[in-house]
């Protein structure tokens, strides 16, 4: 008679899993090198109190005080002024290309004012579609300039130091005037939703074919790998457009985003960052032997699309080396390209820098796609 | 003419790391010849098909598959070859019309919806064709993957063991069509592991550890092999086999059904050792001629 409950049949399962778990090499590298990789890799990047943001100064006051706000903000972590100008139009156009955050302008007179006690003007414009950047800057844009002046305020003008700042602040939310959070998530959502959908669609295009036998059959008749992978991903194409659509439309509707740009536009770049997102799934189906690698990889390039894109963090929050590796991801491309479309509304010219990198990345990953595929079976 | 053979390769190799799994090997099947394919499991029979469809590349040797040559023309020999996998390779998920149209499709074919109808009528497929293939037995799996095999009108059917698990009667229906296929003028090379299959063939060709040992037609691979068989039948000869198969000048004993064979090529040998017990009661003895199951058990035990 057999035992309702065995501890040796629970172990001879448990026996066989290790063991099977065992032959799989490169999940169990996985195992172990994915978690100690993203831990370095998100744990040195992520910064939730960004620092260097990039930003633009314009300057139209040659005087001492217009330069110590411009030397304080110049020495300050928080801003990374990256161009000075004594353009105001000069400074809008780098925040409606996201070349900068903020663009902190100095008016004229400014210099002259703050000695007559007249408490001159300083604007801050912030780029609001990113709400969390953009949170801390006017405290800190304050701050700094306040400390500035405070040290330049000597002899006759030492009592203006004490009280209120000298200046007048005013601030400027650009493109999302009321810092409406879901203006800036629900457009990253439909970078993040596409990468997470698109790359799973593929990832097992051709695992699947491999682990049940009709892959050498495949293989026997007479189509081309990019037979194989136009035909693979094209049907993908129509399913991401299909989900681009319901989330644009819950967007719209349901979270009230604005959407100022061009849709034909957006359209485009959707159909480039749909395509380059089933390239990398198709790669990755080349590459997994079984289902379940296919999955691990999935999802080592889904943490990074979540993270190093600028959706979760603001991007240039984080440092150099980690910027770097958000450049290369499609999501952080598409990221500015929706962002910019639907509330800046931003045409080619200023897309194009991230459209580009879209294409080539798409390129780039189908080649290595193409090349991975094996004719034969050796 | 080398036009007349529908294979012809010299010196075919294949390693897997260490392992040769092919090892030099030479076939030349004429047009139009139904050849057998023999060898135990692992000796190499699926990497030799998959070198002359293309699917692998030989590491040595060279020759033609239908004038094509097998190193450089790979894709133009998968145009005009049928190759049946062991494993059934079809897509399970797809009724057996899908699967045909599928394929029909990636050959080009002209006039396909007819093309398909009439392969469906040829091999009996009609009634089933929009059942899933994931669904039907193994006979009819099989047959669903002959006939889309067959789509492409091939010159050259290579059959890797298409009847394995197949019940006898679906078995015997698969090779009336294979003859009937070859009276069309294709060539085909099967592999099995069946004898009464391999009897069915113009022409067999053995494989042992990746060499091919021995070719020719039935008659002639049992001829070449010079082995002498003797029969022991009755009711006593169960206990007799482990004795007499440590006897010097046998080179194999074994039971085919409930009679015992021993076989050997030295017949002063051979007769030595049956001598004791022709007398014996309940026990009878006779000569017969080896059969191809004799053979080949003796050839892989000489290999030992």
């Amino acid at each position: 008679m057999t035992r309702a409950f065995s501890f040796a049949r629970v172990y001879a399962i448990l026996l066989k899993e290790f063991l099977q778990m065992r032959r799989d090499r490169i999940t169990l590298g996985m195992i172990i090198g994915v978690p100690l990789m993203q831990l370095f890799l998100f744990g040195f990047a992520i910064n939730f109190n960004p620092r260097a943001l990039p930003t633009v100064i314009s300057v139209d006051d040659p005087g001492v005080f217009a330069r110590s706000v411009v030397a304080a903000l110049e020495n300050s972590s928080y801003f990374n002024v990256v161009a000075e100008t004594n353009s105001p139009q000069k400074a809008r156009r780098l925040l409606q290309e996201g070349k900068v955050l903020f663009a902190v302008e100095i008016p004229a007179n400014f210099t002259r004012d703050i000695v007559r006690g007249a408490a001159p003007d300083l604007l801050i414009e912030v780029d609001a579609t990113d709400t969390a950047a953009g949170s801390y800057a006017i405290g800190a844009l304050n701050g700094i300039a306040s400390s500035a002046l405070r040290d330049d305020l000597k002899g006759p003008l030492a009592a203006r130091a004490q009280g209120p700042p000298p200046f007048n602040p005013v601030t400027h939310l650009l493109y999302n005037p009321e810092s409406v959070t879901q203006y800036n998530i629900i457009p990253g959502l439909l970078a993040v939703i596409l990468t997470m959908t698109m790359v799973l669609m593929t990832c097992l295009a051709l695992t699947r074919e491999r682990e049940r036998g009709t892959y050498e059959n495949l293989l026997a008749m007479p189509a081309t790998p990019v037979e194989i992978m136009m035909g693979k991903i094209a049907p993908n194409i129509v399913i991401g457009g299909i989900q681009s659509a319901i989330i644009l439309l819950v967007a719209k509707f349901v979270f009230f985003v604005p959407m100022i740009g061009s849709l034909l536009l957006l359209s485009v770049a959707l159909a480039i960052y749909i395509t380059a997102n089933l390239a990398v799934g198709y790669t990755f189906s080349t590459v997994a032997e079984n289902q379940l690698q296919a999955m691990q990889m999935t999802m080592f390039f889904l943490l990074p699309a979540i993270l190093l894109s600028g959706f979760a963090f603001p991007f240039d929050g984080m440092p150099v080396w980690a910027q770097w590796i958000g450049e290369v991801l499609p999501a952080t491309h598409f990221l500015r390209i929706v962002r910019g479309i639907l509330l800046k509304d931003n045409g080619f010219p200023e897309i194009w820098p991230d459209l580009w990198p879209l294409i080539l990345f798409m390129f780039v990953v189908s080649g290595i796609a193409l090349a991975r595929f094996r004719r034969t079976l050796d | 003419m080398a036009s007349d053979l529908a294979i012809d390769v010299h010196g075919l190799t294949k390693r897997f790391g260490k392992k040769v799994a092919v090892d030099h090997v030479d076939i030349a099947v004429p047009s139009g010849e139904v050849w057998g394919f023999l060898g135990p499991n692992g000796s190499g029979k699926t990497t030799t098909i998959r070198m002359l469809c293309g699917l692998l590349h030989p590491d040595d040797g060279n020759g033609t598959c239908l004038g094509l040559d097998v190193l450089t023309q790979s894709e133009a020999i998968k145009r005009q070859v049928g190759y049946m996998t062991q494993r059934f390779s079809f897509w399970e998920d797809l009724s057996i019309r899908e699967n045909l149209e599928f394929v029909a499709r990636l050959y080009e074919l002209p006039e396909r919806r007819n093309k398909v109808d009439r392969t469906l009528e040829r091999l009996g497929l009609v009634r089933r064709q929009n059942q899933l293939a994931g669904e039907l037995s193994g006979g009819w799996k099989q047959r669903m993957a002959l006939a889309a095999c067959m789509l492409h009108s091939p010159k050259l059917l290579l059959l890797d063991e298409p009847t394995a698990g197949v019940d006898p009667k679906a078995r015997r229906d698969f090779w009336e069509e294979i003859h009937a296929l070859s009276e069309e003028g294709l060539t085909v090379l099967v592999s099995t592991h069946y004898m009464d299959e391999a009897e069915r063939c113009d022409r067999i060709v053995y494989i042992l550890n990746g060499k091919l040992i021995a070719r020719g037609s039935v008659d002639e691979v049992i001829a070449q092999s010079g082995l002498i068989t003797f029969v022991l039948e009755g009711r006593d000869v169960r206990r007799l086999m482990q004795h007499i198969q440590n006897q010097p000048g046998v080179d194999y004993a074994g039971f085919f059904g409930a009679a015992l064979h021993v076989s050997g090529r030295d017949r002063a040998a051979l007769t030595r050792v049956i001598a004791p017990y022709r007398n014996q009661s309940g026990i009878t003895v006779s000569e017969t001629k080896p059969n191809l199951e004799d053979v080949f058990i003796h050839l892989q035990e000489q290999a030992k």
